[in-house]
């Protein structure tokens, strides 16, 4: 089973998600009122590691444990990071979570999730089938 | 240690640890960290239809189904296993906002007076779980990633398309906040 290991990554991801409190609702509110410093410090600190680890992998040509190259593609611009990117930072602040702690909060014991999760399933159909008529 | 360990981390001890999370994805496997993805990969399996971006071999993308797996029971393990229940200690600043909102319940990692099946089903919940989720979705497609995909991700490879994206994420978080809420709140009080 070689998605085992993608498995324990997100084991990872999501306990220490849950632990450091960034699926909760009321961080998100404090973050985007700028009352607390604790979210900024988590995503910077991500970014600082992620960034390291990111150029580490690239000067020493690190391979992959099947010994592929690793290979990062840029991301593309398109106005969908602008018109995209507001819709999505309008339901983070309106529902209080982003995609990730949706699953961890389902975990946690909160099954009311349910009714964002749904809505978020909704919202990525609805994407694609616009996704021809809209500006990109 | 136990006892250490149920204490909230810090973020100084969580970031790091979701910065790892990219080159051990990177190192297992090519992958680039990234959630909202598995939306589409749901969709794409569950009701493809005719539509040309769910039309793609999904399962080739499976490692990334098992990932937000692993995420639901990592909430699981910090969120009952490991967890002390208490409240969430946010800023008393934060506490008068929410109040001014009309949500009184301070328990837990959500507010039980909003996240609840009653409320859920009510046109509040509609508006604000169901529509929230809504343009979590939307947005997150359109924009081509969501927080981990463009702020962690994005961001670690210093890509600026990223940079607009998270921008403009909290620009639309800041406007919800701040503008909307309010009157958003003031329509079921």
């Amino acid at each position: 089973m070689k998605n085992i290991k993608f498995l324990l990554v997100g084991i990872l991801f999501g306990t220490v998600l849950t632990k450091t409190e960034a699926v909760s609702w009321f961080r998100i509110q404090e973050m985007f009122r700028f009352q607390s410093f604790h979210m900024y410090g988590i995503i910077g600190s991500a970014v600082v590691v992620g960034a390291i680890s990111v150029w580490l992998i690239k000067r020493f040509k690190v391979k992959s444990i099947e010994r592929e190259e690793i290979i990062i593609p840029n991301k593309q611009f398109s106005k969908g990071q602008i018109i995209g990117g507001t819709i999505f930072g309008m339901g983070w602040a309106l529902a209080g979570a982003c995609p990730g702690p949706l699953y961890a909060l389902l975990g946690a014991g909160y099954p009311v999730i349910l009714m964002v999760i749904f809505g978020a399933l909704l919202g990525t159909w609805t994407y694609a089938w616009l996704k021809p008529r809209l500006p990109h | 240690m136990i006892d250490l360990l149920k204490e909230p981390w810090p973020w100084y001890v969580s970031g790091p640890l979701i910065g790892i999370s990219i080159p051990l994805l990177l190192i297992f496997g090519n992958k680039l960290l990234g959630i909202s993805s598995s939306l589409r990969h749901a969709c794409a399996a569950v009701a493809p239809f005719n539509i040309q971006f769910l039309k793609y071999n999904w399962k080739a993308e499976m490692w990334n189904l098992f990932f937000v797996l692993g995420i639901l029971i990592g909430g699981f393990l910090g969120g009952v296993l490991l967890s002390n229940h208490e409240p969430v200690q946010i800023s008393q600043e934060t506490i008068s906002d929410i109040k001014s909102l009309g949500v009184n319940s301070f328990d837990g990692l959500v507010p039980s007076d909003l996240y609840n099946w009653e409320t859920a089903f009510s046109l509040k919940g509609l508006v604000i779980l169901l529509f929230g989720g809504f343009m979590i979705g939307f947005g997150s497609r359109y924009a081509g990633g969501c927080t981990s995909g463009h702020a962690i991700m994005g961001l670690s490879n210093l890509q600026w398309p990223s940079l607009v994206a998270v921008i403009f994420f909290f620009i639309g978080g800041l406007l919800m906040t701040h503008v909307l809420t309010p009157v958003i709140y003031s329509w079921f009080n």
